[in-house]
Order: C-alpha cells, then structure tokens, then sequence
C-alpha cells in the first residue's frame, strides 16, 4: 500500500548509467559518422561549388563569354532552362494526371496493375537513351508541327518563324523532357488517387454523383497535395536534366522562339562546353551549375513543404 | 536458479511525466506473480523496469531500486544487457524472429550473442527448451522450418522456449496470452505451472480468472484518474485478495464491480 | 423522346439511357469520319486520321449524351474520353522509345560489338563499311567495362555510408543531428546530376590538378547521387522492422549493436538490397557526371584511378553527336543505338533482379 505523499515535483537526475559496451560504442559511432560525413560531403560541394565559382565574380566582366559579366551571360541560359521545364510541364501535366486517373479509377484492375509497372520501368530509362531518341526518331516527326505553327501562329511571339527545318528546337527539347517526367508525376499522381478513402468515394456515388463527379468531389480534394508536389518534382528534374537538352537542341544564342534553333540550358551548357573548358570558363561554368542548384533546390524545397503541409501524404516522395 | 526480487519505493518516469510511483513488493522465488488493474495503471510499465526494458523508449528511467537476489539493477555500472541475460522476458504478441528457423529462434539467445557451442550442445538446449515449452512433440520434425510458420499459441511457446533457452532466473511475462484463443491459453496457463518450479514468474494479466488460476500472489495496480501516476494498491496470496482483499478498489475490481 | 427508352410513366427510377453499344458505333463511325475527312484533306496520313478521328468521337460522343442523357451524363462521359485520349496520347512517345531503340539497337548488337572496343576504329573504317568495302568493326567492350568499374566503386562508396547512415536515422538518430541529416539528405536527392558532377570536377581538380579526369572521379560524382536513394529506401525498410523484434532481443540480453547487426538488418534485408539494386540502376545510365569528370576516350582502361574511362552512357552520347565520320554518321547512329539497346538491358536486368531480391528474401511469414 502506498501512502498518499505530493509527487516530486522535479524529476530524478538521470541514474548514472553503466558503462556502454564496446561493441555499441563502436557501433553507433561509425553510424553516426557516417551520417555526419553525409553532412561534410553536402557541405564539400557546396564549398568547392563555391570556390571554383568565385573566380567568376571577381574576374574582369569583359573576360566573362559575351564580354559583359557573369548575370548578362547566365540570365539567357536561365531562360532556356526554365522555358524547356515549363514546355515540358505544360505539356507532361495533362497527361501525367489523364494516365494516373486512367490507372487508378478507369482501367480495369489487372490491367491497371500492369500499367503500374510500366511507368515505373519507364522511369529508369536513363536519359541519354531519351536523348538519342529525341534527336534521332522525335525530331524529324514533330518538326512539320513547328513549321506549321511557325507559319500559321508566328505572331505570338514564341512560334515566330523560320521554324527550324532539323527539328532540333527547345520545342522539341521540351516534349522530350515532358515523356521523361511524365512517369514521375504519374506514379505520384497515381499513388496519392489510389490513397483516396474509399469511404469518401462511396459516399460521393452514394449521393448519385456520376464518376467524374465523384473524381472531383472525393479523389482531387485529396490528392491535390500529392499532385502539386509530384509536379513540383517532375518540374525539378526538367530543370536539372542534361543529355535530353544537350542532344536535342540546338543550341545557340538567346531568341524568344521556341520553334528555331537557339536558346541553351545551364545543364546543357555545362555539358556541352565543360569537357574542353579551361581556366575562367571552367569557373563560369561551374558558377552556373552553381545557380542552377539554387534553383532546383528552391523547386524542391516547395515541394516537399506543400506535402508536409498534409503530412498524410508521406507516400507522395 | 530462481531468484528472488525485492523492489524498495520505485517511481518510473517517461521524461518529466511519473508514470508509476513509489511501488515496494517483495516476489518470491519459485513462485507466480500476477500483476491485475486497469488498463494505463503501469503494470505493464512497472514489469518492464525489472528487466531495464523501459530504457528502450527514450526518456523513460526509474528512481528506486530493485534487487536481485540482494544485487541491486540500477548499482552503479551494472549493463542493462547482462540484466536481461538473467530476466527474461515474454510479449503480448507472439514475436520469433522471421529470418529464423524454429531452431535459430530457439538457440537466439545464445547465437545473438556468439556464445559458440558444439553441435550436440545446441541440439540439447533445443530439445530441453522446447520441451520446457510443451512444444517439442508438435516441432520436433521440422525445426529447420521459419518460425512464423506455426500458430499464434505455438509461436507464443516458441517464444517462451527462447526465453528460457539462456537459463534466466526471471522470466517476465506481459499479458502472454491476451492475442492467443482459449485452447491456447490453456496450454501457456499450464506451461505457467510447470515453469514455476523452476523459475521465478512474474505476469500482467487482465483476465482476472487467468490471475486466480496461475497465481500464487496477486498485485493490484490502479490509477487515480489520467494524467496520475500508477500505484501499487495492495499485494497478497492470490486466493486471499479474490475473497478477502482489505482495501475497497481490490475488490471492486476483481468482482466487476470497478470505479 | 428517344426512342431508345422505356416510356419514364412506368418506372420512376428509368432514366433516359443510350444504349450500351451506343459507345463502340459512335467509336467505328468517328473512325470512318477521321479516314474520309482525313483523305479529303489533303492525303490520308495516319496522324491526321487519329486526331481527327479520336475529335470526331469526343465531339458526337458527348453531344449525344448531352441531348438524350442529360449534361452531368455528358460531362462524365467526355472526361472519360479525354482520360483515355490522354492515356493513348502518352502511350505514343513512350511505345516509340522502347520501339526505336529495339529497332536501331539491333542492328549492330552483336557479340563483337560487346566484346570489342573502338580503339583504332576510325572515320575511313566506317565509310568503307557503309560502301560495303569493309566489314563493321567497333564495339562497345571499353565502355560497358567502364561502366562497370564506375558503378561498382560507387556503389561501394555510397551502400556502407548509406546504409550505416540509415541505421543512425533509425536506431540512434535523436534530435538536431538526426533532423538535420534527414534534411540534407531530402536536399541531396534534389542535387542535379550535372551539379554532383560539377563538384567532383572541382574536388579533384583542387585535389590533383586541374583537368583530372578517371573513373574514380566519376564514382565520386555517382556516389553524390546513389547516397541519397540508399539512405532513403534502407530508411523506409529498417522502419517497418517492428519493434517487437528489437525488444525480443533485448529481453534475451543482445546488446543493441548485435541486434541491429543480427536481428533488424536481416529481416529488411531483402527491401534493403532491393533497394540498393534500383539505385544502382538509377545511376547506371547517368550520362551527364560522367562526361564532365570520366572523360571519353575509345580505348580500354581497366585502371579506374588514372586515365580517361569510357562508360556506356557517354558512350551513346559521343557516338550519336559526334559521329566518327562526318559525312556517313550511320554506323556511329547504330553504335550509338546498339550501345542504347545494352544500357536498356543493364537497366531492365537491374530492376528484374530488385524484385526478383524482394520476393525470394522476404522473411517467409506465411503459415
């Protein structure tokens, strides 16, 4: 029996603890290490990212490429690079949400789980594979298209004409990194629609709602986290992909058309030039990667605070 | 091989919160315990500080003491790891390691621990647990097989062929029996008897007729209200606290009549 | 009233409904609408009848609707149509993907072609061969070794880091260390690969001079890549290792290193290998690293710490943008697409052999 005493207000102080075993010691030293070391490998590319890229800065803009300084030479790359990533959005989005729905609410359930696999696989198609046939086989296909928006919608800016007779545009840049990120929102945009309470389903068709209706009222509310966020991802990996870029288009100076040759991408620009750069374009080079992780990483970051915004949604990444 | 525990004033906190206080009970050797409450009373809790298990969840630690055999567990550089060599312990769930085979889960102890052993040594430590356990007659012809092959009650004496596979002097159970159907209760309820000739037990159960029939004392638990500590009410022979208990929340609770 | 109906005055809940073929006709007349208009218009091509056909259908399909079933019918059924159009519509580019690589990539796969490299392969080779004066030569032997030395060393960088790292986050991990690794990896995983590339660069060209390029260098830059997917997948399979195990092992007096070693790694192993295998597969056919810290060269180099080293993906780029011979590209295109076609293989074999690990490894649980 205990007798009714005021409990401590303060609690004990931490009982002396044994001695902890060498084994354990070691153990969880060497994870701890190793996690730090992921730490110092961040803070070592962001450091030497740093560091190679000052010379840049502190250089005479005249020795710069394009003579007047690093901002006039990188704000044309940083174009490129958003417009093919928002070309690619445009065109992926639709689609990623059309298939993801096809797969999770029209598609028969063995089919369906079929198709699952196949966006999956696609994804791990590597990138040089799309290049090639994004140069090869899309180029020659979609490049009647330029032309004809060239010639019938040249007066918006965007399509002003002559279009490019290789196809090799940021148009077709842009298609290509929109079937490379296509997988990505899909498998996202899938997951988080077939994550959708039957419950609110249920209660959507029992209130006589048709199945678009029922789509709108129960799966979109839900998933729309999800689907921001797997748009924001598949938008940062459009702005960080090299080789579809790099291969496909054509690269050359700055134009607002999408339909000629022209306009670069950082990512494409690294990869083109870097291999035989040398002294301050090396560092220019490397100061435009730098700029071009700051934007990914902003990209990123948004991502994931929308989806730990509804932290229900941990699947979607 | 069995020992004694005497526990002297023990409060048990989870960081700033007292989750169990000021407990003192004395449990014999060769005997059954049964702790009975409420459910949130710290009996589960309580249990889990004779073995230094409720270290494992962060900020959970203990002010009091505990004695083994007159060895106190919380002296000054004692390892909670070798504790734990000589308390065993039993869970609510059945839990053999699925990477194993009914026999590595059986010798798990030892092989954790890369105690080497010749073969005809382990073969007999299989056979002596298991039989310990009243499951060597259904296992005997496919030892090599995965554990989580077998039904819940023989996973749960599977489990408890583990426990005392390393010889403890303790063996702790927390509500063994509360995810097994009656017929396998019956025959961990049996096993309980037979064990306590060896060994010192000590369960949490809330299945107060469970309590009455393996039981040689009982311990009752109760907690004032949420957010209140767990106490130790009162602690007695089994048979005197489901007849006679002196204090009124005793009996109450063991005849239904609770709050 | 349409006459596909039943007079509504007999049953309140008969609604006015198109048959149920009505769908398919509408699909079979819309498709000899597309070819008609399609030919009229200036020469049947297949692209034009498509288009046409599959507007054509929408259009009839959903005014149909609209006029006997009602608008919320309408809505439905053209939100349906476009759903499939947009799942066709992406069944295009992706269909031609897999089918123009196997197309071009066996052309020139052979087993010359895996067993041999391009050193001394040149230009005139190529436009003799195109003549027909001349056998094909060339391979991609020096590549796919490559390849291989460069992933494995990544690999054996970024698994002990990675792994070892994720039991920290799981089993030790507590408080601002834990938080701020768990975020730096989220951060890692966003690196674009040219970047990992660009710091391998820099990192050894601050270490060894300016200009170095091996495979080592391009291992680094994987390895930037591949330690976030590690840590992230072994993360997500440690944690579903229930903690009934961990306490089960504890209570038989297993200090926590031994049980971490003994009890929870093997039971996640599969998910954990599995996960390690699409890693590998994800960096297997990262080009851009490469380029910017491996270099090209056409010969073999089976020394991964000095020398330029060729790996497939830079391979396929090389080959495909600058072709050996300017002026008959062809046998370069079909190495390129040969070496595409070998890459695709190594990715799908990959990815074969995740799942393959998940299911044959997984702890047996069944009864």
């Amino acid at each position: 029996m205990t007798t009714t005493k005021p409990p401590p207000t303060e609690p004990p102080a931490v009982a002396p603890r044994a001695k902890a075993r060498p084994g354990d010691r070691i153990f969880s030293r060497s994870a701890q290490l190793a996690g730090i070391l992921i730490l110092v490998i961040l803070a070592g590319v962001a450091a030497f990212l740093v560091r190679e890229a000052l010379p840049t800065f502190t250089a005479d803009p005249s020795e710069i490429d394009g003579g007047e300084g690093f901002f006039s030479y990188v704000w044309p790359l940083v174009f490129g690079t958003l417009a093919a990533a928002i070309i690619a959005l445009v065109v992926a989005t639709p689609l990623a949400l059309g298939i993801a729905l096809f797969i999770s609410h029209y598609a028969p359930r063995r089919l369906a789980q079929g198709l699952g696999y196949v966006v999956d696989l696609l994804a791990a198609i590597p990138s040089v594979v799309f290049g090639l046939w994004g140069i090869q086989w899309l180029a020659p296909q979609v490049q009647p298209a330029w032309t004809w928006l060239a010639d019938n919608l040249g007066f918006i800016p965007i399509f002003t004409g002559p279009a490019s007779a290789t196809g090799r545009t940021m148009m077709t840049a842009g298609v290509v990194l929109a079937v490379m990120i296509l997988p990505i929102i899909t498998a996202i945009a899938r997951e988080v629609f077939l994550q959708t309470p039957t419950l609110h389903e249920e209660a959507a068709l029992a209130l006589g709602a048709t199945r678009w209706e029922m789509i709108r009222m129960a799966v979109i509310p839900f998933g729309r986290p999800g689907i921001i966020s797997g748009i924001m991802l598949g938008l940062g990996r459009a702005l960080g992909e090299t080789m579809a870029v790099a291969m496909v288009l054509s690269t050359g100076g700055f134009t607002w058309s999408m339909v000629t040759a022209g306009n670069s991408t950082i990512a494409a620009e690294i990869a083109l030039d870097f291999p035989d750069s040398s002294g301050l374009k090396t560092n220019t080079l490397i100061a435009a990667g730098l700029v071009l992780f700051a934007i990914t990483l902003a990209v990123n970051m948004f991502a994931r605070w929308i989806v730990s915004r509804r932290s229900e949604f941990s699947g979607a990444n | 091989m069995s020992k004694r525990i005497d526990v002297g004033d023990l409060n048990v906190y989870y960081g700033n919160f007292l989750a169990v206080e000021g407990v003192s009970m004395a449990i014999e050797p060769r005997s059954v315990t049964a702790f009975i409450g409420p459910s949130g009373c710290g009996k589960s809790t309580f249990i889990r500080t004779l073995n230094r298990m409720h270290e494992v969840i962060p900020g959970a630690r203990v002010q009091g003491k505990v004695l083994l055999d007159g060895e106190d567990l919380y002296g000054p550089s004692v390892d909670p790891v070798t504790v734990r060599r000589q308390v065993g312990m039993v869970f609510q769930r059945p839990n053999p390691f699925p990477t194993m085979s009914i026999r590595d889960n059986v010798l798990a102890g030892m092989k954790l621990n890369s105690n080497r052993m010749s073969k005809s040594a382990a073969n007999e430590v299989v056979e002596r647990s298991l039989q310990g356990a009243n499951l060597w007659n259904e296992v005997k012809d496919r030892l090599d097989k995965p554990g989580s092959g077998l039904s819940g009650g023989q996973q749960q004496r599977l489990c408890i062929a583990r426990a005392i596979a390393v010889q403890p002097d303790v063996l702790l159970m927390d509500e063994p029996c509360s995810a097994l159907d009656p017929i396998s209760t019956l025959a961990i309820e049996d096993l309980i008897g037979e064990l306590k000739q060896n060994y010192t037990i000590v369960i949490v159960t809330h299945n107060m007729q469970q309590a009455a029939r393996v039981s040689d004392r009982t311990a009752f638990f109760n907690i004032a209200g949420t957010g209140k500590p767990g106490k130790l009410i009162e602690m007695d022979d089994t048979t005197k606290m489901f007849t006679n208990p002196s204090v009124k929340a005793t009996e109450d609770y063991v005849s239904g009549r609770f709050g | 009233m349409s006459v596909a109906t039943k007079p509504p005055a007999q049953n309140s809940l008969a609604h006015n409904q198109l048959p149920r073929y009505t769908t398919q006709l509408v699909l079979v007349a819309s498709a000899a609408a597309g070819a008609g208009v399609s030919a009229l218009w200036g020469g049947f091509s297949i692209v034009s009848f498509a288009v046409l056909s599959v507007l054509i259908f929408v259009i009839v399909n959903t005014v149909l609707s609209a006029v006997v079933e009602g608008r919320r019918k309408a809505v439905d059924k053209l939100v349906t149509s476009l759903v499939y159009t947009a799942f066709g519509l992406a069944l295009v580019p992706l269909i031609s993907v897999i089918w123009s690589v196997l197309d071009n990539g066996t052309a020139r796969f052979s087993m010359d072609f895996l067993t041999t490299s391009m050193r001394n392969v040149t230009g005139l080779n190529d436009q003799e061969a195109l003549e027909g004066a001349a056998p094909f030569i060339g391979g991609a032997y020096h590549a796919i070794l490559g390849t291989f030395l460069i992933t494995a060393l990544a690999t054996l960088i970024s698994v002990p880091i990675g792994l070892l790292t994720s039991i920290y986050l799981v089993e030790y991990g507590r408080g601002r260390l834990a938080r701020s690794i768990t975020f730096f990896v989220d951060v890692m995983t966003g690196i674009p690969s040219i970047v990992a590339g660009l710091f391998a660069a820099a990192l050894f060209a601050v270490l060894f001079g300016v200009g170095t390029r091996n495979g080592f260098a391009g291992a680094v830059a994987l390895s930037v890549l591949m330690i976030p997917v590690v840590v992230r997948s072994s993360e997500e399979m440690l944690r579903i290792v229930p903690n009934e195990l961990r306490e089960a092992a504890y209570a038989l007096g297993v200090p926590k290193w031994r049980t971490i070693v003994k009890v929870v790694v093997p039971t996640a192993i599969s998910g954990i290998a599995s996960g390690v295998t699409l890693a590998i597969a994800r960096v297997v056919g990262e080009t851009a690293p490469l380029i910017v810290t491996a270099g090209f060269t056409s010969s073999i180099n089976t020394n991964p710490f000095s020398d330029w080293m060729m790996s497939l993906p830079a391979y396929v780029y090389s080959q495909a943008l600058r072709p050996l011979s300017g002026s008959s590209p062809q046998p370069s295109f079909d190495r390129a697409w040969a070496a595409a076609l070998t890459l695709i293989l190594i990715v799908m074999l990959l990815n074969l052999v995740a799942r393959l690990i998940a299911r044959l490894f997984a702890p047996k649980t069944g009864r």
